[in-house]
Parts: structure tokens; C-alpha cells; sequence
């Protein structure tokens, strides 16, 4: 039961982050590799935010503004001078390292008693002892939601009709008269935006901010848009952004699955990879191909 | 009015390709006009469609449009006058888009994209009444996917949406080329009377010799980057396809085809 909850959690958790690997990869067709600093950076900003007694909720916010200035970067690299798109990525990845140590100001900020989204005094005044056990759950839950419905909205406004054309039909949405570069940058921030929120839930819930908590961060947000995607690529009813959510869940599971059955945790991040490729390889479209002889 | 003064345009400068292709090239057309072009390969027809629409650049002379000059201006911004529709199909519509979200965003060009509700719902009866006129039982499909269209389905949409909002000038790439031939006249028509009802200023290129005689108001016939035909009202009504593929051949003679 505890690994269950534990696998929900970290689940809806990475689901917000999955969610903004969604409108990189899935909408604009971009293989954004900032994903890996900005999700720390939004820990990182978090860490030092609750040290120095910030309300939680605000640092959310924050941290969602933080992200949307990386992403915004990155698309004003790749748009501006030209820079391709996984470079653009990988330059902002790199630099970001960096820049999150100084924020934090050192590689590792345990966060001890500081009042949290999952853990406040008013939060703890309006759930019953009962339910205390499920408490994080029901919050990652929620907040999950949210920022899934949130996106939604986004999506159905005339902006993310622009956003879907970007990466439909680039040649369309300059004969709207719209600058496709501009677009790219609006959806590059809103995505960042997401994964530094997410960085920031994961820093409140682990309950620490650690440097290296960045490492491979793409690698799971893109397992988790691709098996939701794919789980639920016949099934008309279950939006884009539940699959991808769902995904996350189903991706932790096969995680914990793996360690559950001996393996270790400093092997986690092979497990990641390897259930990745598997992932790729199992969800490729296969060309049947017509043997010339048998 | 559309003018073209002195264009020069050469490909692949500084390399051993090097070829020019217009050189002080002109032409001028005026408000109303339907100009059909024709012309060999390599002529320079889409060249000069793409210099108008700025999505190739000139090495010398201006392009004015209404009196504006408008060389140097970037390519999304000239497309608030401009509408286009290219010969590949899927290049008119998003395919993961649904019938009524296309036309929604079509019906929105170059006015604000903001956070308000994609689709306008008191605009929903008018896509409707717009879809109704092409006859292929597309107002009925609002919610489908584009990309589950049929070419010609799609290349009448992309018609649609490019016509939806007023322009002033409509660029026809070949767009009737990659069409099965009953499809290509119904969409023929379809632009005539588009063309007509909104009296838009259309160039529209074309390798069929029957649809370049047949609409418009003027015929240009383009070889190795110059106007070799320029015929305009009673002068064109009287050239027929056989006598533009008398010259087709002529011209092709001298180059030693």
C-alpha cells in the first residue's frame, strides 16, 4: 500500500511535468532538453524560498514565473540566432546547472520544518486524522488536476489554437499573418513554466533540493507522454492531457516494479533509460513489410 | 495594385551554380485583375509568387503594393493582405485540427490570438453556410479531423480559410495540380466564384492550359525568367489552348528541347 500511495504521488507530481514535456514535444514538435535545469530551478528557488519563509503556494507561483523566463530563453536562442532546437536546450540545460547552485547555494538544502503545500497548519486544521496518510496523495492529485484543466482552457483559447497550429502546419500560421517564432516562445515558456512548478511540488514533497535532481528529467516526461499517448491512443474520451498524467502514474509504477524486485536505487536512473527504450521501441510504428520471397 | 520594378534574383550566389534567374524583370497588376501565368519549369512563376509573398528574398528592385513599398518587409507581416493557397493540400490546413477549429482560426487572421474562447460560437452558422457552398457535406463533419480529408476535401478548405477574412490579393500556387481532374474543376469554379463574389486580385500559376484560357482576365506566359505572353481582355478571349501550345513549342525549340 505504501509503495501504491508512494507511486501516485511522485506520479501526479511528474504528471505536471509530463504536461509541459507534452506541449514541447507532442505540440511544437521540439525536443526541449532545458526540461533537465528548469525543473531543479524551480526546486532550487523553492528550497531557498521556504528557507526564508515564504508562503508555499507563493513559491509555486514563483517558481512557475522562473520557468516561463528559462523558457522564454531558450526560445529567444533558438528563434532569434538561429541556434538549432536541441542545441538551444542543451545550452540552457548546461548554463542552468550553474545558475541553480548559486541560487541555492550549495548542492544540497534539506528543508526541515517549513510549512509546505503538502503540509500546513491550515491544510492540517481541514483534513481529518483519518485521512492524514493520504494527505500528499490527495494534494498531488489535485494539484495535477488543476494544471491538467488549466491547460485545457489554454489549449481552447484562440492563443492555443495558434500554439497547436505551430506544430501542425508552420507555413499555415504564417499565412494567418502570425510570427511562428513568437509563437514558439509563448509555448516554450508556458511549458518550462510547468516542469519548474513541478520541480518545485517534488522539492516540497521529497522535502530537500538537491542539484542533481534534474538529471534525466526529459527522459521521464518524454516516457510519460508517450506511453499515455499510446495506452489510450483509441480512446476518443480520455483527453491528451489525462493520458499523459495517467502515463506518469503507470511509468512510476514500472519504476518501483523494477527496484521492488531487488534492484538497487543507485540504479535508478538506468532504470529510467532502459524502461525508456523499452518504451520506444515497443510503441514504434512498425512498417509491415510485404516479403519479396518466402 | 500590385508592381513588380526591376527585380533581380540569382540562386546560389558565389558558388559555382550561380544562375540568374530575373533580371529587371517587371510586370504591374492591377486591382481586380485575374492573371492566370503558365510557363515552363523552371521559368520562374513560383520565383515570382514567392517574391511577392516574401518568402524569397530579391537581390535588387522593389515590390510595391497599394503604393507601399514592401521589399523589405518580413513575410508573416505582408499576409494580412495576402491569402495563398499552395499545391500540396496539407499545406492549407492543420490536420489535427478539427473541421471547425481550422475555420475558427482561419476566421481570426490577422487579428489578436489572445485567451479568449477559441471558437466564437455566434460564428459557428456561418462556417456552416461557408462549408455548405462547397458541396462535399463538410458542415456535417465540424468535429472531424482535417487530416481524415481527402486532398481535394482539404485544398477546398485551405480555399475557404485563405478567402475567409478580406483580402486584397490571392496567390494560386498550382493549386488545382495535385487534384484528380473532376475534383480540380470543381475546385476551379469554386475559386472563379470566390474571386468574383469578393472581387479579390488574383495571380494564379498553373500548368493546365485549359483553366489559364479558360478564367481570368489576363494571360502571362513566363519563360527563363521573362514575360513572353501578356494578353488582357478581348485579346486573351481569343487565344485558345491551341495557340498557347503553339508557343509552348516554339519556345521550346529555340531552347533546343
Amino acid at each position: 500500500m505504501g509503495i501504491l500511495i508512494g507511486v501516485l504521488e511522485q506520479g501526479f507530481i511528474y504528471g505536471i511535468m509530463a504536461l509541459g514535456v507534452y506541449i514541447t514535444y507532442k505540440i511544437l514538435d521540439f525536443p526541449d532538453l532545458t526540461t533537465d535545469g528548469s525543473f531543479p530551478a524551480g526546486a532550487a528557488v523553492t528550497a531557498v524560498m521556504l528557507t526564508a519563509g515564504v508562503n508555499p503556494y507563493l513559491a509555486l507561483i514563483v517558481s512557475f514565473g522562473v520557468g516561463m523566463f528559462v523558457g522564454m530563453l531558450t526560445g529567444i536562442i533558438h528563434v532569434k540566432f538561429k541556434v538549432r532546437d536541441l542545441l538551444s536546450g542543451i545550452i540552457m540545460m548546461t548554463a542552468l546547472y550553474s545558475i541553480n547552485l548559486r541560487i541555492a547555494g550549495k548542492a544540497n538544502v534539506p528543508l526541515f520544518n517549513q510549512s509546505t503545500v503538502f503540509d500546513n497548519a491550515v491544510l492540517n486544521s481541514i483534513f481529518p486524522v483519518t485521512l492524514s496518510a493520504y494527505q500528499t496523495v490527495i494534494i498531488a492529485f489535485v494539484l495535477a488536476i488543476v494544471s491538467k484543466l488549466a491547460l485545457d482552457a489554454y489549449l481552447n483559447t484562440k492563443s492555443g489554437f495558434l500554439l497547436r497550429a505551430v506544430g501542425n502546419n508552420e507555413t499555415l500560421v504564417t499565412n494567418l499573418a502570425k510570427d511562428i517564432g513568437l509563437v514558439k516562445i509563448v509555448g516554450l515558456a508556458i511549458a518550462n513554466g510547468l516542469v519548474a512548478m513541478s520541480g518545485s511540488i517534488m522539492c516540497q514533497q521529497q522535502r530537500f533540493f538537491d542539484i542533481s535532481m534534474g538529471t534525466g528529467t526529459v527522459v521521464i516526461g518524454l516516457a510519460n507522454v508517450i506511453i499515455g499517448t499510446n495506452v489510450f491512443k483509441n480512446v476518443s474520451f480520455v483527453k491528451a492531457t489525462s493520458a499523459v498524467i495517467i502515463g506518469s502514474v503507470l511509468y512510476k509504477g514500472c519504476v518501483a516494479l523494477a527496484i521492488s524486485q531487488g534492484m538497487s536505487a543507485t540504479d535508478m536512473k538506468f532504470i529510467t533509460a532502459f524502461l525508456f527504450l523499452i518504451i520506444l521501441i515497443i510503441t514504434m510504428d512498425r512498417k509491415k513489410k510485404v516479403k519479396k520471397s518466402a | 495594385m500590385l508592381e513588380l520594378k526591376n527585380i533581380d534574383k540569382y540562386y546560389n550566389i558565389g558558388t559555382i551554380n550561380e544562375m540568374c534567374l530575373f533580371k529587371g524583370f517587371n510586370i504591374n497588376i492591377n486591382d481586380g485583375e485575374f492573371v492566370s501565368v503558365v510557363g515552363s519549369n523552371g521559368s520562374g512563376k513560383t520565383s515570382m509568387l514567392n517574391i511577392i509573398c516574401g518568402s524569397a528574398y530579391v537581390d535588387g528592385g522593389e515590390i510595391i503594393m497599394n503604393g507601399e513599398n514592401i521589399t523589405q518587409k518580413k513575410e508573416y507581416l505582408r499576409y494580412k493582405d495576402i491569402g495563398r493557397v499552395y499545391q500540396d493540400p496539407s499545406m492549407g490546413t492543420c490536420p489535427d485540427m478539427t473541421i471547425l477549429e481550422n475555420m475558427a482560426i482561419a476566421d481570426n487572421k490577422a487579428k489578436k490570438y489572445n485567451l479568449r474562447l477559441g471558437i466564437t460560437k455566434s460564428r459557428v452558422n456561418f462556417y456552416k453556410e461557408q462549408l455548405k457552398r462547397l458541396n462535399l457535406g463538410l458542415e456535417d463533419k465540424l468535429h472531424v479531423k482535417v487530416g481524415a480529408l481527402s486532398g481535394g476535401q482539404r485544398q477546398a478548405m485551405a480555399l475557404l480559410m485563405a478567402t475567409m477574412t478580406p483580402i486584397k490579393f490571392l496567390i494560386l500556387d498550382e493549386h488545382t495540380a495535385a487534384l484528380d481532374p473532376k475534383t480540380a474543376d470543381l475546385i476551379m469554379e469554386l475559386t472563379d466564384s470566390i474571386v468574383k463574389e469578393k472581387n479579390i486580385t488574383t495571380v494564379m500559376v498553373t500548368h493546365n492550359l485549359r483553366y489559364a484560357v479558360e478564367y481570368g482576365s489576363r494571360l502571362i506566359m513566363m519563360h527563363k525568367g521573362d514575360i513572353v505572353i501578356d494578353k488582357a481582355g478581348y485579346e486573351k478571349q481569343n487565344t485558345g489552348v491551341n495557340d498557347i501550345l503553339a508557343l509552348f513549342n516554339e519556345i521550346s525549340i529555340e531552347c533546343g528541347n
